[in-house]
């Protein structure tokens, strides 16, 4: 028998103090009933004695001292699981709002995960075909790996997620053969964005096998600590029990990690940088550590977290703890953006950490690392042949610095700028990048094997240039 | 006799007791009835304050905390190597087989394994005195390495009694010594030893040998001696931790304890699977078999992760009391130090700057001053090199955790944003990184490489250096408007960048590069500027020069020679002399 405590002692934010409970563990959830009437869930933040504190989920409107009565779950926050969830649509503690009805399900799991043990997670080394030539190119997502893509406010980021899915979900080996589902997750979003990936994976005929999850943004704050736990849960589930092949895109993470800023600063906790809580990067890490795949099992979940920098800034502490715990990140760039190029991935401080394992022969083609090592390192001497010609005037620049000028232009236009709908295979983006190498000087290449380059190297003109 | 206290509040990894529980301060508990594993870090007369090693969700207030009787310390016998542990010295892989794939709480499994059989060649004999720390056994542990079975740092006495040579536990007496005092005592392989205290030595030695990386930014121009102490510091994506995995697989050092401290799951399992085929040039054996790994991943225990500095540290200077050169990898510091905020959070401590707290420098610096070369208790030789790895927030170089390493090490290997973007490996920059250890390792460097080495190498800092200026002005007018002399210096500079700084550590010739071969390539270029100037002072504009492929055939002689093959060194330098030759030639 569970016993109901009536009353509270406190409410601040969030937050709600509870007095004299017998028996209530750290981290347990609790349901409290306003009135009689609505339900809510809270979880334990902190025991002292006999006084608990309760971050309450649905927001802590309506509540007063006198009218909540709490009763204790005995257990941590649990999501019940099962396939029958995708296609399904649901809250951000994972409540059905669809109305097709509840989640049948005898397997009940805590949405906390447990760590996985590094001597029994395999080594990522497939590579998942995007499509699009700057990331397959030059930073290859792996499967089982965790690549955010840093945006700003306004960038086509959702638009690039959305792409990734169809395109992968698309290619040689996801839907038809293998099991290939997508867990969505929406933490602080706009109607629209929800809106968009809704209609996006109805048109492209994969809403069959999305799981979504949204906490939109005007939800209770609180929720939005639960909504990547809840879909994590979903997708570690059907990953290492059912096998399947896991794409979890968790959009917005700053919006999570202002939550997370809002509930610390109401539990009055000391702040680090920007205020943000000194556990931020542990937390961040929590969610994105879950990405992996296991020994022996055949699934693996693969996240395409989404966020947006502040301001742009990708020293802002959110990117920033962001990028030392993901494997890379794609970053998305306002200028390209400014000159249509689509996606506008700014490949220099993008990265696939993970890449240098999943191609080469056997995998891509033998010639992709010293292509992409090359590209990069033309692609950046672009940049110092640009910030030249605006002192000097183009005019002035050495042939040499000219023939970057025309590379780079080339490399945006062409090989990272592709448009909404180009869906091209890996020899159709390394060809591309050869063909932007034959542009410049074979003297300039010196990233590369000599055999390589007597393979594949061939001085390439523009048509209508002057050369 | 053992203490017990009752839990009254739970805040995350820490808890409180109520009272004086009559615990002992860095004191093994044992929390709750998962018996999960704790440390008491406070005491007052009305409360004690304990971190919890694991998650402690589930705990309530009145489960029983329990006193172990001995500080939180780690098992030191053969076993370790070629092992993986969590923070606190539990083997993940038989936690692997109680808990399946991932890590549980409350699993107490023995450090090391303590049914398997050892080999053992007992080295005294009956009636023998024996100092603290005296070798008394050795067993071979794995193929690369013989372990020596030690007597305490703290016991001595006469062998009384000694079994013969032949396969024993960890836990199996080996011999009864005879204490100073009188009494008897039985002697096994296995010793306990508190993490944060650390091991006696006899005395430190100056540095005087260089930690061989195989790396030539590192070797060449900033040097680690053995027993010294380097920092890398970088923002994320700039090559921290492949620059350790690099050092971890080619340097010279015996030993190497690699601590993954907060970093990724996918990389510890990545050390493992590497490190397992990869050979050891040295000792033809899996590089593993000199390896053990410490891993508290960023979503394990943040407790835990402040612990697992001083284990790795602990069982480095067990081995250096062997006589053995141990490297430790700490990636990365700067998550000890965060996990260090956060539970100084948790007490409601007074933060100093960016929320860490005050006593942030002197942790660190107790850390790193128990690197060194040390002679020790028994007489032996050994070093325990450390090299940190720091994630400054926003790859800003001022933050509290850089600046408060760079007080205690001696070594300085920053990394560039800039470099890492044009994906220049090691991202290691040549004008913002130093190295203390440069005057104290000259006559090593003399003796064992070259006379001229030491000279050359500032004469190669001495060129980038004046690049970037030059580059200042570059930046300004364009590169052509410079004198020959000066573009010279350009052109000399990025065969230094590209064909010496740059390395690659997927490329089979270069991801370790012998001294013999570094000191060549350097001789080479500097060969080439010499020549080049000498043409240049002639009136020979640099580009007639640069018509030459001789500066491009420089560039990938990292490539094109083989580390076996350091004759090819010398047609190369008739090259330079052809390319020499035929420039006045063709412009007399």
């Amino acid at each position: 028998m569970a016993i109901e405590y009536l009353g509270l002692s406190a409410i601040n934010g969030p937050l709600v103090v509870l007095e004299g409970v017998q028996n209530a563990a750290f981290d347990e959830i609790v349901e409290m009933t306003v009135e009689k009437k609505t339900k809510k869930l809270g979880r334990i933040i902190e025991v002292y004695e006999d006084k608990a504190i309760i971050q309450v989920f649905e927001g802590t409107d309506g509540l007063a001292l006198r009218n909540v009565h709490t009763r204790l779950t005995g257990h941590p926050m649990e999501l019940a699981v099962s396939e029958d969830m995708l296609g399904r649509t649901f809250n951000g503690i994972g409540e059905p709002i669809d109305g097709l009805g509840d989640i049948s399900s005898d397997i009940r799991l805590d949405i906390n995960g447990k760590p996985l043990n590094p001597v029994t997670r395999e080594y990522p080394r497939d590579y998942i075909r995007t499509g699009i030539s700057a990331i397959d190119g030059l930073m290859t997502l792996i499967r089982g790996q965790k690549l955010p893509i840093f945006s700003g406010n306004g960038l086509p980021h959702d638009e690039l997620a959305a792409q990734i899915v169809q395109q992968a979900s698309l290619g040689d080996d996801a839907l038809s053969s293998e099991k290939f589902a997508v867990v969505f997750a929406a933490m602080g979003v706009k109607y629209d964005v929800a809106d968009f990936f809704r209609r996006t994976f109805e048109e492209s005929g994969v809403s069959d096998h999305v799981a979504m999850f949204i906490n939109l943004a005007n939800d209770p704050v609180v929720e939005r600590l639960i909504t990547p736990k809840v879909a994590l849960t979903l997708a570690e589930y059907l990953a290492f029990e059912k096998g399947m092949h896991i794409l979890v895109i968790l959009t917005d993470m700053t919006a999570y990690a202002e939550a997370l800023r809002e509930v610390s600063s109401s539990k009055g906790e000391i702040p680090s940088r920007k205020g943000y809580p000194g556990y931020l990067y542990s937390e961040l890490a929590s969610l994105y550590e879950r990405a992996g795949i296991v020994k022996d099992r055949h699934g693996s979940v693969t996240q395409i977290p989404i966020l947006t920098m502040p301001n742009d800034d990708i020293t802002h502490p959110i990117p920033d703890l962001t990028g030392y715990i993901t494997e890379g990140q794609i970053v998305l760039d306002r200028n390209l953006f400014g000159q249509s190029v689509y996606p506008p991935i700014n490949v220099l401080p993008s990265l696939s950490r993970l890449m240098k394992d999943g191609i080469g022969e056997g995998f891509t083609r033998a010639d992709h690392q010293g292509l992409a090592n090359q590209l990069f390192s033309c692609y950046a001497k672009v940049g110092d042949a640009r910030a030249l010609a605006s002192v000097i005037g183009e005019d002035e620049l050495s042939p040499i610095d000219k023939k970057y000028l025309v590379f780079g232009k080339e490399f945006e236009n062409r090989f990272v700028g592709q448009g909404n709908h180009a869906n091209r295979n890996i020899i159709e983006t390394l060809t591309i990048g050869w063909e932007l190498l034959g542009l410049l000087p074979r003297a300039e290449l010196d990233r590369i094997d000599t055999k390589v380059l007597d393979q594949y190297y061939k001085p390439t003109t523009l048509e209508g240039s002057e050369e | 006799m053992t203490n017990t206290g009752t839990i009254s509040g739970i805040n995350g990894p820490v808890i409180y007791l109520k009272g004086d529980s009559g615990f002992r301060m860095n004191e093994m508990v044992y929390v709750g009835k998962d018996h999960l594993v704790g440390e008491v870090i406070g005491l007052t007369d009305r409360r004690t304050i304990v971190q919890v090693y694991e998650e402690t969700s589930g705990l309530k207030p009145g489960e029983t905390v329990s006193s172990s009787g001995f500080p939180v310390s780690v098992t030191l016998a053969p076993g370790i190597l070629n092992n993986i542990f969590d923070g606190i010295e539990r083997p993940l892989s038989e936690i692997a087989k109680t808990g399946g794939a991932y890590i549980d709480r409350g699993i107490h499994v023995d450090s090391l394994d303590g049914e398997k059989l050892w080999k053992t060649h007992i080295t005294v004999k009956k009636g023998d005195h024996l100092f603290p720390g005296a070798i008394i056994a050795e067993v071979p542990e794995t193929p690369a390495i013989v372990h020596k079975v030690m007597l305490p740092p703290d016991m001595e006495g006469y062998v009384i009694d000694v079994v013969e040579d032949g396969s024993y536990t960890i836990s199996d007496p080996l011999l009864t010594l005879q204490l100073p005092d009188g009494s008897e005592k039985k002697i096994t392989m296995t010793q306990k030893w508190p993490i944060r205290v650390p091991r006696p030595i006899l005395k430190r030695y100056p540095a005087g040998k260089p930690l061989i990386t195989g790396q030539r930014i590192i070797d060449t121009l900033f040097p680690l001696a053995k027993g010294g102490t380097a920092c890398i510091p970088g923002g994320f994506g700039t090559g921290k931790t492949m620059t350790q995995h690099q050092i971890a697989k080619w340097s010279d050092a015996d030993i190497i304890i690699y601590i993954g401290c907060g970093e990724r799951g996918n990389e510890m399992t990545q050390v493992l699977e590497e490190f397992s085929e990869l050979v050891d040039p040295r000792s033809g054996n899996p590089l593993m078999d000199r390896t053990t790994l410490i891993a508290n991943t960023s979503n394990m225990p943040v407790a835990a992760r402040e612990a697992s500095l001083y284990s790795g540290l602990t069982l480095a200077e067990y081995y250096r009391d062997m006589g053995y050169h141990v490297a430790i990898m700490a990636d990365s510091t700067s998550r000890w130090a965060e996990a260090l905020r956060e539970l100084s959070g948790r007490l409601e401590e007074m933060p100093a700057e960016e929320g860490f707290p005050a006593y942030l420098a002197s942790r660190l610096s107790a850390f790193y001053e128990r690197a060194g070369m040390m002679q020790n208790m028994n007489g032996t030789e050994g070093s325990v090199t450390i090299i940190g790895a720091v994630s400054p927030q926003g790859g800003d170089f001022s933050e509290p955790v850089t600046q408060n390493t760079k007080r205690f090490v001696r070594c300085f290997w920053g990394l560039d944003r800039n470099l890492a973007n044009e994906r220049h490996f090691p991202a290691i920059h040549w004008l913002s990184s130093y190295s203390e250890y440069l005057t104290d390792l000259a006559p090593w460097y003399v003796e064992h490489v070259d006379k001229k080495f030491v000279d050359y190498r500032n004469r190669l800092v001495f060129l980038l250096t004046q690049e970037s200026s030059l580059m200042e002005i570059v930046k300004l007018i364009g590169g052509d408007m410079l004198p020959d002399d000066q573009k010279l210096i350009l052109e000399i500079s990025k065969v230094i960048r590209i064909g010496f700084l740059q390395q690659n550590a997927f490329h089979k010739e270069d991801t370790c590069v012998p001294m013999e071969k570094q000191f060549k390539m350097m001789d080479l270029i500097l060969y080439l500027y010499k020549k080049s100037r000498s043409l240049v002072s002639m009136g020979m504009p640099m580009s007639v020069l640069k018509e030459d492929p001789i500066f491009d055939k420089i560039i990938s002689i990292k490539y094109d020679v083989p580390n076996d093959r350091l004759d090819m060194f010398d047609d190369y330098k008739k090259q330079v002399d052809t390319f020499y030759d035929s420039v006045i030639e063709r412009n007399a």
